[in-house]
């Protein structure tokens, strides 16, 4: 069985890149980390046979989100900030909280152990995930959200770009 | 041993807990951005296993939408700090209070 393994690796992957990027001093290497973090979800979407999903990962996320933050990064020429000094309630009542939504999370998953329905059959899921079923899908049933999606970006563009370019008090 | 998809909602699970410990715990803007994108990105995860599970791409198109939205956040994010280290010079949370007073 190749798919215990596979998911495995890419867990793991997954999970040291969110920490390291949470640890690491310099912005440029959380970047790094992130990307990485990004590849592994692509890889387990690949596992969960949603071939078009993983694909759109790698493009959009790895491809163009973290170029952009990458290029912001080294357009500000950051200086290492010093950890965040915070009395320690201030820390505690964090990690109290991190610890707090993790414990939701985990309830909510493990009450649905008994509860879902058996997976579908990985026929049926490779054909749900393929693009050729999700782009019927996006031009037919959900063409006008995707329409609306379309001029949400425009928005986002023109609204960067005017962000950018005005000078604030 | 079976994977099954508690497993890929547990591993959702913590990342999203390590995207919150970045928010609660950087100080730098930036990474607290990209602390938001991990957090979408195991909410993702999450979509596209119940969808692939019970055979239904709404998830998947869900997902889809929830990257250009994704895109378009971390655009308009960026070009906020931008503006921003133009006056202040920093990218530092704990400096940058300009609704304080």
């Amino acid at each position: 069985m190749i798919g215990p393994i596979l998911f495995s690796v890419f867990a793991v992957a997954a999970i040291a890149g969110a920490l390291g990027m949470l640890i690491s001093k310099n912005p440029v290497s959380s970047a790094l980390w992130l990307i990485m973090t990004l590849f592994c979800v692509a890889g387990l979407y690949l596992t969960l046979n949603a071939t078009f999903i993983a694909v759109v990962q790698v493009l959009v996320y790895a491809g163009a989100i973290m170029v952009l933050f990458l290029f912001v990064i080294m357009l500000l020429n950051l200086a290492e900030l010093p950890k965040l000094n915070a009395g320690d309630g201030k820390r505690f009542l964090g990690y109290v909280g991190a610890t707090g939504v993790f414990a939701a999370l985990m309830i909510a998953t493990s009450s649905a152990l008994g509860v879902l329905p058996e997976p579908v059959s990985v026929q049926v899921a490779a054909d749900t995930g393929s693009a050729v079923n999700l782009a019927t899908l996006l031009f037919t049933r959900y063409a006008l959200p995707l329409e609306v999606i379309g001029i949400l970006l425009l928005v986002a563009t023109i609204g960067a770009v005017m962000l950018a370019k005005r000078r604030f008090v | 041993m079976e994977i099954t998809i508690n497993w890929y909602l547990s591993l959702s699970a913590i990342l999203f807990v390590i995207g919150v410990l970045g928010v609660l715990f950087r100080r730098n803007v930036i990474v607290i951005l990209m602390s938001i994108e991990l957090m979408l990105n195991a909410v993702n995860l999450t979509l596209v296993t119940f969808s692939q599970s019970l055979g239904d791409a709404a998830g998947q198109i869900l997902v889809f939408f929830v990257m250009a939205v994704a895109a378009a956040e971390a655009a308009v994010g960026l070009a906020i700090v931008i503006a921003i280290f133009r006056n202040k010079l920093t990218v530092d949370v704990t400096q940058i209070n300009l609704f304080r007073y």
